[in-house]
């Protein structure tokens, strides 16, 4: 895999020397679509599946064994092909385009950010200067695509769900964004490879604990993630905001669901783990390592904490975390003023 | 699919795409989370650690019947319920598959005389699998899906029904 990624980092190095520079943004936008969606799927596929794996394992249980020849590696593929064969229904009180658009606006917002995402020190889509602020703008739009479909699909479920991702996603955003605002504070700069390249000597997630903790906790909520997991929580919402949902249509909120959790992954591995640094192996690879810790951590917590109330996870935002990020803040602003 | 149905023999091409239809829908069966009686006890432990639904990759039980497959009816169908049951496998979007589990769910079990038990869920619902016992044990679960299994392994896509 590493000489593959090499060579891949080495074709985007000599692209802009081959190429007159208009065809050259053309043909980098169409390669970094094309290698965005191919890494999405692929890691969706492999992410599922770990999670079965996992969540079987930490239960006592094996998890999928049959699906494919070696520990049901295939389980994820079959399920992909029987979602795309299932029947599309369209209920018949839905608000009809917004019902259809929903997924569509979850999913697209979701590959969207996985433009400024650094893999490695080259392989990234576009190292856009403000890159952080674009992350948590485009994908507080997914908030809108939940919504939407929450309310186009006339279920009082769905709606229930809805209303509670809104309230969710707007709550956590806040103490989320001033955890990362330290971040910032520290590497003077808003780009995501900067602020890699900031961390070459200490990683941030010790020059910054607190930061680190409120980031992962407000992250987990961001992507409605056990003990966050009240929009859909099944045991009294049926299925939150996708309830209504079948086949292809549901496979896309599927998708954008785990590509939202690699976001989130990939994020506190730019800000706190030091990016695609590590000794030996090439930075793809260390990336990749660093963002499925991450996963496994998400899938460890969903296996080990229930769920919480909404009160609780309100009042836990507003009254811990947000006076808490306010705390980080103004020290970390302190002790650099001061050194 | 109009345009397929009833115009091909078994010829490569479909048994080709055959196989591997029947092979994404027999291993990915996402169960509706709906237990009537008591046979949903014993339906619950099959999913759970000692029995384990998951190795097939039916574990994944969907509180929605937006996005499940397979309706397994576990437990008495009483005359209450028997509409409500089949609202939910009309939500239920195709392929969809069904299995009566227990003796009250196949002939009324015990509750056969009862003014309010329903004789046969099949009165209501097409099943496709049978699994007797008063409840039956996780094994016979087990081995009622696996027959389900081998009945999606023989489907086609060239004929209508089945």
């Amino acid at each position: 895999m590493s000489v593959s990624v090499e060579f891949l980092e080495l074709l985007w190095i000599l692209l802009p020397e081959l190429l007159p520079s208009p065809l050259y943004a053309l043909a980098r936008l169409g390669v970094a679509f094309v290698a965005v969606m191919a890494f999405i799927v692929v890691m969706v596929l492999f992410a599922v599946w770990f999670e079965r794996k996992v969540i079987g394992h930490i239960q006592v249980r094996i998890g999928p064994l049959h699906t494919g020849r070696w520990h049901g590696w295939a389980q994820t593929i079959a399920d992909a092909i029987k979602l795309f064969l299932k029947e599309d229904i369209i209920p018949k009180g839905v608000d009809r385009p917004v019902y259809v658009l929903a997924p569509l606006v979850v999913f697209v917002t979701t590959v969207v950010v996985y433009v400024v995402i650094p893999f490695s020190r080259n392989l990234v889509a576009r190292d856009i200067n403000m890159g952080i602020l674009f992350v948590f703008a485009v994908s507080s739009i997914a908030t809108l695509g939940i919504f939407m479909g929450g309310w186009g699909s006339n279920n009082k479920y769905s709606l229930l769900g809805a209303m509670r991702v809104a309230a969710q996603i707007v709550s956590y955003e806040v103490p989320l964004l001033l955890s990362v605002l330290g971040v910032f504070m520290l590497a003077q700069t808003l780009s995501l490879n900067g602020i890699v390249e900031a961390q070459k000597g200490l990683w941030y997630v010790f020059l910054q604990p607190v930061g680190f903790v409120i980031y992962v906790i407000a992250g987990i909520a961001e992507v409605n993630r056990l003990p966050f997991d009240i929009p859909e929580a099944e045991s009294e919402l049926v299925a939150g905001f996708h309830t209504e949902y079948s086949g292809l249509r549901f496979a896309f909120f599927f998708l954008a669901e785990y590509a939202n959790m690699f976001v989130m992954s990939a994020l506190a591995t730019v800000l706190f783990l030091g990016g695609w640094h590590g000794p030996f192996l090439p930075g793809f690879v260390w990336f990749i390592l660093k963002a499925f810790f991450f996963m496994f951590l998400m899938v460890w917590l969903r296996g080990t904490y229930p769920r919480l109330r909404v009160d609780q996870m309100m009042s836990f935002c507003w009254k811990v975390l947000l006076p808490l990020a306010f705390l980080n803040l103004l020290v970390t602003g302190l002790v650099m003023s001061f050194i | 699919m109009g345009v397929i149905e009833n115009r091909f023999g078994p010829n490569i091409i479909v048994t080709t795409v055959d196989k591997a239809i029947n092979w994404a829908r027999k291993c990915s069966l996402w169960p509706l989370g709906f237990g009537l009686a008591c046979c949903a006890i014993e339906m619950i432990s099959t999913g759970a650690s000692r029995y384990d639904l998951a190795r097939f990759g039916m574990e994944v039980f969907r509180a929605s019947p937006r996005q499940a497959d397979l309706m397994i009816i576990a437990g008495t169908v009483t005359k209450k319920i028997a509409p409500r049951l089949r609202l939910l496998y009309e939500q239920m979007p195709e392929k969809k598959y069904v299995v009566a589990m227990g003796g009250c769910a196949i002939a009324g079990g015990p509750f056969y005389d009862s003014y309010s038990v329903v004789k046969r869920v099949d009165l209501i619902v097409p099943v496709d699998v049978y699994i007797p016992g008063c409840a039956p044990r996780p094994e016979a679960l087990l081995h009622g899906l696996l027959k389900l299994r081998e009945k999606i392994d023989r489907e086609t896509i060239a004929r209508k029904g089945n």
